[in-house]
């Protein structure tokens, strides 16, 4: 869910959409937003699964430090959401265990 | 120059959107954010160069730096860098409580949490369950609040709130219960967050049983203290002293801020965690014995700045939460003191 009026940072006013595809789906993020933020107003929160046990993961740090959030991103696996921007055109998957790269 | 592995300066200052604390000498009554905009401003018109994206990767003895720069093109490159005086402010990262479940989609530090609504505009849940009454846990969940979530409780192991009465006023206020003596149990869910069970703790911090509550919630945001990231000040062995007050281990430093290693300085909550604003003193007490030691300023202006600097910290490390830091930091001047007689003769 998006907070798109604030009592304190008031309105929000990032206007410029992009489009990116997660695990085959288009969605909408704003121009320039992390996309774990993206994943999170579009209601995602399982980024990958766990190598032995496979376990869902989703965002924990927030701020690149603990790579819980990694996904696989244009092809590349181990992609750190929190900190990583979004590009029109992305096309993002869920991380299974370590990763193929594609 | 400022070397940041982030994409954009400040740190964790803009996500702070309350007003700080303290006397107008201090900074009180300005929102982090407007703090941070300030500080950048400053920086700005004294030509700092800001190299952001790029992290430090090595530190080698004649103060060389090794930086992992990203350029434009998305592609890397490693440049060194040769410093003349070297400060680290790495700062801290979240602790983490374990408990069944606690790996569950929809767990996450409040910081995280505080990073996505503030910074990121979003909401990671509806329904929340704070965990610590720290002035994270109780700021944070305030922030949750006017993002527009619902806070179900914050949950605390001790007998009493941890941090300032105000800030645990206005949440209470709001209608958010704490729960003192209490502790999470377990975060339920199959593929995320779904519900969350606490319990009353007895004197001897174990889990009473009969006493469960079941929360339903989505979200389940943990604020149990901060610990300093060393790793920069380790690697080019920085001697540490291990002092549970200010998070743990932290590199010594003296009344410059100067480490065991000479010319490397630190600042914040890499030498302890704090808060903010003694963050913003240390640094200023950083740039000033630098400043110093370079000779941009005469010994006696940087002795009076040096002293205003101090007289500050002092007062931000006063009173009932104030005064085990202060006990604390003494603690670090005197380990440094002690193993400058005894290691780097």
């Amino acid at each position: 869910m998006r907070i798109d009026n604030h009592i304190i940072l008031g309105k929000d006013e990032r206007k410029e959409m992009v489009e990116i595809k997660v695990d085959g789906k288009t969605i909408q993020a704003k121009k320039g937003e992390m996309i774990s933020a993206a994943l999170i107003a579009n209601e995602i929160r399982i980024n990958r699964y766990t190598v032995k046990k496979k376990e869902a993961r989703g965002i924990f740090c927030g701020i690149g430090q603990c790579t819980d959030c990694v996904m696989l991103v244009n092809g590349k696996p181990n992609v750190r959401t929190c900190v990583t921007p979004v590009e029109d055109g992305m096309i993002i998957n869920t991380q299974y265990g370590l990763g193929r790269k594609e | 120059m400022v070397v940041d592995e982030n994409l954009r300066v400040g740190g964790q200052l803009f996500k702070q959107i309350h007003k700080f604390f303290g006397s107008s000498a201090h900074q009180a009554g300005i929102r982090g954010i407007d703090i941070a905009s300030k500080l950048l401003e400053e920086a700005r018109e004294c030509g700092v160069e800001v190299w952001l994206n790029s992290v430090v990767v090595g530190l080698f003895k004649e103060k060389k730096v090794a930086i992992k720069k990203k350029l434009s093109d998305d592609s890397e490159k490693l440049e060194i860098i040769q410093a003349k005086k070297i400060v680290i402010a790495t700062g801290a990262s979240e602790d983490a409580v374990r408990f069944k479940g606690w790996t569950l989609p929809g767990v996450m530090g409040a910081g995280a949490a505080q990073t996505m609504i503030n910074v990121n505009r979003v909401l990671p849940g509806k329904r929340i369950l704070m965990i610590g009454s720290g002035n994270v846990g109780l700021i944070v969940t305030y922030q949750l609040l006017q993002a527009g979530a619902e806070v179900v409780g914050v949950v605390e192991a001790a007998p009493q709130i941890g941090g300032y009465g105000v800030h645990a006023a206005k949440i209470r206020r709001a209608g958010v219960p704490i729960y003192t003596s209490h502790t999470i149990l377990e975060a339920r869910g199959d593929k995320g967050v779904e519900g969350a069970i606490i319990c009353e703790v007895n004197d001897k911090w174990q889990p009473i049983k009969g006493t469960e509550k079941v929360f339903k919630v989505d979200t389940i945001t943990i604020a149990a203290g901060l610990k300093p990231l060393i790793e920069i000040g380790m690697m080019h062995d920085c001697k540490c002293s291990f002092v549970p007050q200010l998070g743990g281990w932290v590199p010594l430093h003296d009344e410059n801020m100067e480490s065991s290693n000479s010319g490397i300085y630190l600042a914040g909550d890499t030498t302890g965690v704090e808060e903010a604003s003694t963050a913003l003193e240390e640094g200023r007490l950083a740039g000033t014995a630098i400043a110093e030691a370079l000779k941009y300023v005469s010994l006696e202006e940087a002795r009076k700045l040096k002293n205003e600097i101090w007289q500050r910290l002092n007062e931000l490390r006063m009173g009932p939460f104030g005064k085990a830091r202060m006990l604390a930091k003494n603690e670090i001047l005197v380990g440094y003191k002690k193993r400058s007689k005894s290691l780097f003769k």
